[in-house]
């Protein structure tokens, strides 16, 4: 700003004196009685310390704010955020280009591969968990950034498949390796029933439909006592290698791991097996869905997000496609449910609530819609920084909202920039 | 109207009347476009030219009426694989019961491009992010290999595929002169580019007829010219007929042999260029704007 | 099968279809305002519970013992500091958001629901949370076991959003503000042309809706007792498949499939199975969606091509 004069200045800061002022009235406000005043028994406890704090930083924020907003450098930083959210979103790159990441692929995988063998149990369920995450971010991402369906009930079919694991193994006597593929069809099977009706109606009534669908499984699982064993839960069986038992001694009349190999029992084997093998599932997918993306019904998805209209101008079923990418979304979060059973060895209907699918919606749009790289990092990220941070885990979901409402006003389309391929036909195009 | 033998009718509408509420958007619209022509559907604003359309492409259900598409392959009664409520004759006949019930479930829209109609946007309707070649590899969709198992495995009868999805997109590009523009994202080309790369999405299709909504809207006149050699090329040269929708009164007397006027929701003129000009309906229709006598553009 | 017993499901669920049709007030306005769903709705009515609880508890703890007095003090304050709360949310999470990527604005809703969510629990703790029973009264149909039971409360919910709507209903058929929110509902942006202040519309119907959330929190807080920070979740759904019965966009529709909803949820626990009320009236929003999605009292939408 060139005319800094002093009474530019004077009336600059009364406008951030009064904007303060109005900021701290309200949210002194809103945050009066509910933070300050804390409901014991029926009476309150006097905490108002807590909201005058709060409203005093939030104040002292929108000062700031508003001053820094009329000097030069907060002009600056103003224009370039409009600038990016005016830019377009995608850059297209050629094959070229991507090669370069072959070497980072590579740094990658050889790391995954090293840390089960060097870390203490309780890092190794956290990375088991990571990966679970990353499963079911890279699923829900077919969903909810390929085909733009926003699914909120998605831990429905993650439920499916630890469930289909657990009774598959009390009534049917299935095993790891058989239940694995039957619960995710089975997932798959429920996603086709519930999409099927659900697909042809309009975004919102989606969201909100895969949300009572989530509750409604959930409380299946609860009240059907006699079947699911309700809030007391199921235990789950723990996996094999070719019949080989990750146990001390065989239960099911196998043999267990280290004595066929003649090594001396360690319970860490067994988490090993399942982060080793989630991993191979992890890397599966991850190629199952880059080559989606460049074929016909990966495309057809993208299209649909785009604009659904055009779609059926073009001969596409939309609801067929969609219900593609819902099933295809649904039997990844089974398979990812499947391991969550095998690992905990023991599950009950409070995993799998609300929260849960908040989380991998989370996850997803945080690593930005549709980016398989982004939602790795989020997904292994969101795990790994609330284990790191023990004394703020009760700030965890409430961070998450915080983070979700920001990234949506900041960058609707995740920290990074999505790519797309470049077509190039020899001959036809120089 | 009568039925040239040589050019019989590819489209046939018959008494197709739309209700929204209580409002009559279209009372008894009959017509037919002769394969191979290059038809013309206008009239003021508001006359229902749009609505007309978006009937022919299975956006809308009509209240009553037929539309009959022939293509060398069928006949297809398009109001039939919208999918229609039941009659109460469906319960004794299983099955024109079965019949309904399948085009209830699967049918709509999509079924109407792929019996071979295929149309544009008033509102240029592109995927805007994503670039040019790959939407008209989505436009491609139903020619491909879709087969997931062949697609996740890359076999060579898929990879065959795909290369001749590219090939195919490659040459439409060229022949609407977007071959530069083909790894640009749709949405940040200029204005004209993106009007001729919607009709060459539609084309990628396979249409047999081609419904263009307002193709000139929003072009300066050397690209309105451009348009319209480009139009008659597309009929000329790949077989399509063309049905369009125009206000640009020069664009539609130079291009079309055969006009619909439509206004209030009825057909008030229905012949070659020459004829409806000089109808007195149609002046009475366009009395005010004089738009008739004036080839403003 | 007694009549008493029927005809005290009817009784509660009326109730309860009461209060259902007053938080749908929020979800069917904004809807047709700014077609999205607020999904932090039901977390704005758990506030008001909250609100509820503290205010009375504050009033009893400064000796005030005129009931009637505390009742009206704590339907204001906790009517001012929600229709605040419906206020800053749409500031804060959805106004940046016009005109993004569709989706967006829903995220935003589902981030600004959990933060209001975990925000009561941090503040608060998770445990359930109660007031005291406050107006006894109950009047007595019927002789001996065979009988029908109103409270005061259940009758003062039944009048108190009868009441509600009926003012509502005024003030958008009648008023100069309500004209102006139907005209933005049927078009933005002609609306703004003609020199309404649209966003000053949108935050009116933000903060109409949170207060109509708010006046069921009170009354619900007053008749159950008992509430945790997580009771926003279900009932806003709830809520949510009440105004999609009634219609989407509806008034009178968010109060009849409040009414509907509520009634036959009433009569399904009472007949069928306690347990799975939640299950029936979920499944309810489903059927409703894939065979009726315009509801009983909306329009029709013509597809926009």
């Amino acid at each position: 700003m060139s005319p800094t004069s002093k009474v530019h200045w004077n009336l600059v800061v009364r406008q951030a004196v009064l904007e303060a002022a109005a900021a701290f009235v309200l949210a002194l406000l809103l945050l009066g009685p509910i933070v300050g005043l804390v409901l014991d028994g029926y009476q309150v406890q006097n905490e108002l310390q807590r909201p005058l704090l709060i409203a005093a930083i939030i104040a002292a924020g929108r000062f700031l704010v508003t001053l820094a907003l009329q000097t030069s450098i907060g002009q600056a930083v103003l224009e370039r955020f409009n600038a990016r959210r005016r830019q377009p979103g995608v850059l297209v790159v050629s094959a070229s280009e991507s090669d370069r990441q072959r070497w980072w692929l590579l740094i990658m995988v050889v790391v995954s591969l090293s840390v089960p063998f060097l870390a203490s149990k309780y890092w190794l369920t956290v990375l088991i968990q990571a990966m679970i995450y990353v499963l079911l971010g890279l699923g829900l991402n077919i969903v909810v950034g390929l085909a733009g369906l926003l699914d909120l009930g998605y831990v429905a079919f993650y439920a499916v498949g630890a469930y289909g694991l657990a009774l598959g193994a009390q009534y049917l006597d299935l095993g790891f390796w058989s239940a694995l593929p039957l619960a995710a069809m089975l997932a798959a099977l429920f996603g086709g029933v519930l999409g099927f009706p659900v697909l042809r109606m309009h975004g919102d009534y989606l969201a909100i439909v895969t949300l009572g669908f989530g509750e409604i499984i959930r409380l299946v699982l609860n009240n059907w006592l006699e079947f699911t064993g309700g809030p007391n839960g199921v235990s789950a069986p723990a996996p094999q290698l070719f019949g080989l038992e990750f146990t001390r001694t065989a239960r099911d009349g196998g043999m267990p791991f280290h004595e066929y190999f003649q090594i001396s029992y360690d319970p860490l084997h067994r988490f090993i097996f399942i982060y080793l093998a989630l991993f191979l599932i992890v890397c599966l997918m991850v190629v199952v869905v880059t080559r989606l993306r460049n074929m016909p019904v990966g495309r057809a998805w993208e299209a649909l997000r785009e604009d659904e209209i055009a779609c059926r101008a073009l001969g596409i079923n939309h609801v067929l496609v969609k219900l593609s990418a819902f099933m295809m979304g649904a039997t990844v979060g089974g398979i990812a449910g499947v391991f969550f059973a095998t690992y905990q060895g023991f599950i009950n209907p409070m995993s799998f609530n609300f929260f849960e699918s908040a989380l991998i919606v989370a996850i997803v749009v945080l690593g930005g819609l549709g980016s398989t790289t982004g939602v790795i990092v989020a997904a292994v990220v969101l795990t790994i920084l609330p284990e790191l941070l023990r004394a703020f885990a009760d700030y965890r979901v409430f961070t998450f909202g915080v983070l979700m409402v920001l990234m949506m006003i900041w960058r609707p389309r995740g920290l990074m920039r999505p790519r797309r391929r470049a077509f190039e036909v020899k001959g036809l195009c120089r | 109207m009568t039925t040239d033998p040589i050019h019989p009718p590819i489209l046939e509408v018959a008494g197709l009347t739309m209700r929204f509420g209580g409002i009559l958007a279209l009372n008894d619209v009959s017509f037919e476009v002769r394969r191979g022509s290059i038809s013309a559907l206008i009239g003021p604003n508001g006359a229902g030219k749009t609505t007309v359309f978006n009937c022919l492409t299975g956006f809308y259900k009509a209240t009553e009426g037929q539309i009959m598409l022939h293509t060398p392959r069928a006949t297809t009664d398009l109001m039939n694989i919208l999918g229609q409520p039941f009659r109460t004759s469906d319960w004794i006949n299983p099955a024109s019961f079965a019949n309904r019930l399948y085009y209830k479930m699967l049918g709509g829209t999509h079924r109407v491009t792929q019996a071979g109609v295929a149309r544009t946007f008033q509102n240029v309707r592109l995927f805007k992010e994503m670039t040019a070649i790959e939407n008209l590899l989505v436009a491609q969709h139903l020619q491909l290999n879709r087969n997931l198992v062949a697609g996740l495995l890359q076999t060579a009868a898929y990879r065959q595929s795909e290369r001749d999805a590219l090939e195919r997109a490659y040459a439409w590009l060229k022949v609407f002169g977007l071959a530069e523009d083909a790894n640009r994202l749709a949405g940040e080309l200029p204005y004209g580019h993106q009007r001729r790369l919607e009709i060459a999405r539609a084309m990628c299709t396979g249409p047999r007829l081609l419904c263009l909504d307002e193709p000139a809207a929003g072009l300066n006149p050397r690209e309105t010219v451009e348009l319209s050699e480009l139009i008659r090329r597309l009929r000329d040269e790949h077989g399509v007929t063309i049905l369009l929708i125009e206000h640009d009164m020069g664009l539609v007397m130079g291009l079309s042999e055969h006009i619909v006027v439509l206004d209030y929701g009825e057909v008030i003129a229905d012949g070659d260029p020459h004829t409806v000009a000089r109808h007195p309906a149609v002046l009475a229709a366009y009395l005010g704007t004089e738009a008739v006598h004036d080839d403003e553009s | 099968m007694d009549w008493h017993i029927l005809a005290q499901q009817l009784v509660n669920g009326l109730t309860l279809g009461s209060i259902y049709g007053l938080i749908a007030i929020g979800y069917t306005m904004v809807y047709g305002i700014v077609g999205m769903i607020n999904f932090a709705h039901g977390d704005v009515y758990m506030v008001s519970a909250y609100l509820t609880a503290i205010c009375l508890a504050v009033l009893f703890s400064f000796g005030i013992d005129s009931l009637p007095f505390a009742l009206l003090a704590t339907l204001a304050t906790t009517l001012l500091i929600t229709a605040a709360y419906g206020w800053t949310i749409e500031r804060i999470a959805y106004r940046p958001l016009r005109g993004a990527p569709r989706l967006a604005p829903l995220i935003s809703a589902i981030g600004m629901s959990l933060v209001l969510q975990n925000g009561v629990q941090l503040s608060q703790g998770a445990k359930t949370q109660g007031v005291p029973s406050l107006i006894p009264a109950t009047l007595r149909l019927g002789e001996g076991n065979d009988f029908v039971q109103i409270t005061l409360v259940q009758l003062m919910i039944i009048v108190v959003s009868l009441a509600s709507m009926a003012m509502l209903t005024w003030l958008i058929q009648r008023t100069s503000l309500g004209r102006q929110c139907r005209a933005t509902q049927q078009d933005r942006r002609m609306a703004a042309i003609l020199g309404i202040n649209t966003d000053r519309i949108i935050s009116t119907v933000f903060v109409i809706g949170a207060a109509m959330a708010a006046i069921a929190g009170v009354l619900v807080t007053l008749n159950y007792g008992s509430f945790d920070f997580y009771i926003g979740f279900v009932t806003g759904i709830k809520a949510f498949t009440a105004a999609v019965l009634g219609g989407i966009g509806s008034l009178p529709g968010a109060m009849l499939g409040g009414l509907i909803l509520g009634l036959s949820e009433a009569l399904f626990s009472g007949m069928v199975n306690t347990d799975y009320k939640d299950v029936f009236a979920f499944s309810l929003l489903v059927l409703v969606l894939i065979f009726r999605p315009t509801g009983l009292l909306g329009k029709p939408e013509v597809e926009k091509v």
